[in-house]
């Protein structure tokens, strides 16, 4: 910490300066993460940066917004609750801690199961595909539960129910499935999985639950594709999460998590506590935060409401068919993404002969300035390579078009190029080059 | 955002042209439970939501938070600007991963850890102290589960040792992690963890013992420094090697500026991780928090997760993944802006006031002080005569004034102590000191005018004896109705001293 203060314009020019050399979030289709709001949103969030969200007492306003946004998501997933009843879940930093959460509730759940049955409940483990998100990992590794993962196989990329209940055993906390695969955007079939438990269930009388992690999904199927049966609906689904900062169309930093009802959520689980004076209860993993990307949820919420959500989607699910479309007239792809998903592109090359994945990658940032990461398949497909071009709700049909021309063009580049692209290159490496290339274009891009 | 909609009905032209508070959507009823099937024009959602906020209380009148209310108005513009920034992205923003590197290097050294000038400390931002805690907590846990699983013991049942003082997020640790909570429990006039008493308690399955510099309640510095000097005795003899963990939450910004002798920090050996919260004494707005452990070894590689994060390798040992960036680069403005002279600046400045405020409170000659000069900038006072009135009155009274000065009782062994808690903050300035004085005497003289309530004629707090449900004492019925009117009298209360 350097010794003497400065002026605060000097911190300020210092501080901007250096920050020039980040990224543009524009051209960034790696990300599903919300880049770009609306202005009266932003001087909401402003107002509300000095909030400490946990202050319930003192901010009894912005909690308010806080629980009219839970009940809104929670029947948008048509939770069973009466008209004016208030829905239990809680707003999170993410939907890192919304899944911790509701992992939690259910590691909790089976202990107090097993525990009255008289049975040992020290090895709880928890079924998934191996394409979850690292979040899961985190949360098996950091609260010591297995996880037990269904590879993918070439052509099935998502979890199959068939070979998920297969798993489950009398110590399965209960099975995860995602609503938006990270890797190709699809959504897995929450129905049969229901279907195929309820019937084992019956059997053994585990009574084994679901959880969706509808990170990605959550905002995008009730809009897009309502007659898909994926949420409470299902019996079995007994929680889901979704992340406010993706498809939500706010900021990083906002997630939320629903149970299907008060029983769900083991009430050794909230903490009442004294704080500043009053009583409250909490149940997060986080405490004190900022209360503006609620604001901000909930303003999208109510400035949106359901038609503007859905003109939102169907633009984006739009502008992934341009792209997919023009994809598939090169010649060059496998589509690995599904219409009925995520709005994603997920593709492969036919022939990597002139060069794979990684260097079309490489090839779009340096010369075009898109952000497109590749990246291999998960565990069962790992010799499958994977482009993936997200489209945000700022991802419009004029920026839909270049990227397929500059696709085109990166090939047409390759095509020249002698022979193969040699392996001997390792993926390290080869990131290496990428971040090097692209902190020169974006050094070139500040000056 | 791409959703300016093309208006095609003759009715949403007109409506176009009429003010906000002219229009249909303020006659609406608030979407509270569903959400709303049409979508409604910007600035109607903006000032819809703008005027309920208009009912949250100010939070500068607020004193019961250590919490950052104020930044200067240059940082508000950093703010705005990396709004949009999803902080875990590194590949695409490397220069904000590389600022909140350098705030960790920073505040590492700040605390004396063992690393060279250039070296790279090993620390993480966080949300706030809540899950640098359990970040801490977690590495401390996995670390002496190692530990017990080469010796060929049992490890299911670890513990940790604290005081009864200590925040409620490490009763959430505790709880969500299967950690047993061993409390030290306080006495009258003794109101943090005593080191004698707590080295009494560990045990070979204690992963560590947690210190609070900057007790919550009273603001008081536990005694680090003898704490670490028995347990390095009792792990000579015992052989265990328990380590210690220092929840400087808020006391990490301020002993270091203004008591730079006391020895709490790495300087002691046993000591292998630190917390602080940016957002308390960092001069933060809320949400940033921050843990730095000693060296590598204190950090199990086992926990630390390389990802592939759209596309590239990057090391992740956090709780959340995904959030914005604002409050890292905050920090960053606030160090290099203020550097230590600065910091030490605003210390003493709170220092000062607390102490204008505290010798005000004094003269009145009503009070008792629990809270003592080395500390956190605060004062914590009890009423010498409880018998008529208590201190929940005086709170509840001073809103009327607009200020908001908690009240609570003290955690066992000591809840027949009930303490109101006034927290200097950088932007509590002498006037306001001086004017806070001034309201209590008339408060205190307003309170000798009325009649005691016939219920209660002390604050009295009942230990619940039944099971896990709450950690907390539960308080006697009386207490929780009395509690209970007081809540939603403030809430009232607050909603004419907040607007406009």
């Amino acid at each position: 910490m350097p010794q003497k203060s400065m002026a605060k314009k000097t911190a300020y020019e210092k501080i901007r300066e250096e920050l020039k050399l980040d990224a543009k979030p524009k051209m960034n289709l790696a990300s599903f993460v919300t880049t770009s709001m609306e202005e009266e949103c932003n001087i909401l969030m402003m107002e509300s940066f000095n909030k400490n969200y946990v202050n319930m007492d003192e901010y009894p306003a912005t909690t308010q917004l806080h629980n009219r946004c839970v009940n809104m998501i929670a029947r948008l997933f048509n939770a069973e609750i009466g008209e004016n009843e208030n829905a239990i879940g809680t707003g999170t930093v993410g939907s890192s801690e919304a899944i911790m959460l509701a992992g939690l509730a259910f590691k909790k759940k089976w202990q107090n199961k097993l525990k009255a049955q008289g049975k040992p409940y020290h090895k709880p483990n928890i079924v998934t595909g191996a394409n979850v998100q690292v979040c899961w990992e985190k949360f098996a590794m950091y609260f010591d539960v297995e996880l037990r993962k269904v590879d993918v196989g070439e052509g099935y990329y998502v979890m199959d129910p068939t070979k998920a209940i297969e798993m489950v055993d009398e110590n399965t906390i209960c099975v995860a499935a995602i609503l938006g695969s990270t890797y190709n955007g699809e959504f897995e079939d929450v129905k049969l999985l229901n279907d195929l438990l309820l019937q084992q269930n019956k059997k053994n009388g585990w009574d084994t639950p679901i959880h969706v992690d509808a990170a990605s999904g959550g905002f995008v199927a009730p809009f897009l594709y309502p007659e898909l049966e994926w949420d409470f609906r299902l019996p079995l689904v007994k929680s889901i999460n979704v992340s406010g900062h993706k498809y939500g169309l706010v900021y990083a930093g906002i997630g939320w998590v629903i149970w299907r009802s008060k029983e769900d959520l083991p009430q050794e689980l909230i903490f009442n506590i004294n704080y500043l004076g009053a009583d409250q209860p909490t149940f997060t993993l986080n405490f004190s935060k900022g209360s503006s990307q609620i604001i901000a949820q909930y303003y999208q919420l109510v400035h949106l409401g359901r038609e503007g959500y859905q003109r939102v989607m169907e633009k984006c699910k739009e502008n992934a068919m341009v792209v997919k479309q023009g994809l598939e007239k090169t010649g060059c792809f496998n589509i690995l993404s599904k219409d009925n998903g995520v709005p994603l592109v997920a593709f492969s090359l036919k022939d990597t002969s002139h060069g794979d994945e990684f260097k079309i990658s490489e090839m779009l940032r340096r010369l075009h300035g898109w952000v497109v990461p590749a990246y291999p398949m998960p565990s069962g497909a790992e010799h499958v390579n994977v482009l993936r071009a997200v489209v945000r709700a700022e991802f419009s049909r004029e920026m839909a078009e270049k990227l397929v021309l500059d696709i085109e063009n990166v090939l047409q580049e390759l095509g020249k190029l002698g022979p193969k692209y040699t392996p001997k290159v390792t993926k390290i490496a080869k990131r290496k080059i990428i971040v090097r290339e692209s902190n020169k274009h974006h050094k070139v891009l500040a000056a | 955002m791409v959703i300016t909609s093309a208006v095609t009905d003759p009715e949403e032209q007109t409506q176009s042209l009429h003010s906000t508070f002219a229009s249909r959507y303020v006659r609406d009823p608030i979407p509270r439970f569903k959400m709303p099937e049409k979508c409604i024009p910007k600035d109607a959602a903006y000032q819809i939501i703008n005027d309920e906020l208009m009912l949250d209380g100010t939070p500068r009148l607020n004193l019961a938070s250590f919490v950052t209310t104020w930044m200067e108005p240059e940082c508000d513009k950093l703010i705005m600007a990396s709004l949009n920034k999803n902080y875990v992205d590194m590949d695409e923003y490397p220069v904000t991963t590389e600022l909140q590197n350098r705030c960790v290097n920073m505040i590492a050294h700040l605390y004396h850890a063992p690393i060279g000038d250039d070296e790279a400390a090993v620390g993480v931002g966080t949300v706030g102290s809540s899950e640098a805690i359990m970040l801490a907590g977690l590495a401390f846990k996995r670390k002496w589960q190692a530990k017990r699983k080469a010796e060929g013991k049992p490890y299911d049942k670890p513990n940790i040792v604290t005081g009864a003082n200590v925040q409620v997020c490490w009763e959430k640790f505790a709880r969500y992690f299967e950690v047993e909570l061993k409390e030290v429990k306080l006495t009258e006039g003794y109101y943090v963890m005593d080191p004698v008493k707590a080295v009494e308690m560990v045990d070979e399955n204690t992963i560590c013992v947690a210190a609070i510099l900057g007790s919550t309640l009273t603001g008081e510095f536990e005694d680090v420094k003898l704490l670490n000097e028995l347990l390095t005795k009792k792990n000579k003899e015992t052989g265990w090697n328990t380590p210690i963990h220092v929840d400087a939450a808020s006391g990490g910004f301020i002993a270091p500026f203004l008591y730079p002798c006391l020895e709490w920090d790495f300087r002691l050996p046993l000591v292998k991780s630190i917390n602080v919260s940016g957002h308390k004494y960092g001069l933060v707005y809320p949400g940033v928090g921050w843990v730095v452990w000693r060296s590598k070894d204190d950090l199990p590689e086992e926990l630390v997760f390389h990802i592939n994060y759209l596309g590239s390798d990057q090391p992740t040992f956090t709780l959340n993944f995904s959030k914005g960036s604002s409050q890292i680069i905050a920090q960053y403005y606030q160090f290099i802006r203020l550097g230590t002279e600065g910091y030490k600046n605003i210390m003493e400045n709170c220092r000062e006031n607390a102490r204008i405020l505290r010798e005000g409170i004094e003269r009145t000659g009503r009070f008792n002080i629990i809270s003592k000069d080395v500390g956190v900038p605060l004062v914590a006072f009890s009423l010498k005569d409880s018998s008529q009135h208590t201190v929940f009155e005086v709170s509840d009274h001073l809103r009327k004034f607009g200020w908001i000065v908690p009240a609570y009782t003290m955690p066992p062994d000591a809840q027949h102590i009930a303490v109101l808690r006034v927290v200097i903050r950088e932007d509590f300035s002498r006037g306001l000191a001086e004017r806070l004085v001034s309201d209590i005497v008339k408060v205190v003289d307003l309170l000798d005018t009325l009649p005691s309530p016939l219920s209660t004629k002390k604050a009295h707090v009942v230990a619940v004896a039944n099971n896990e449900t709450s950690e907390k004492a539960k308080k006697s019925a009386l207490e929780t109705q009395k509690e209970i009117a007081l809540y939603w009298k403030r809430l009232v209360d607050g909603k004419r001293v907040g607007a406009c």
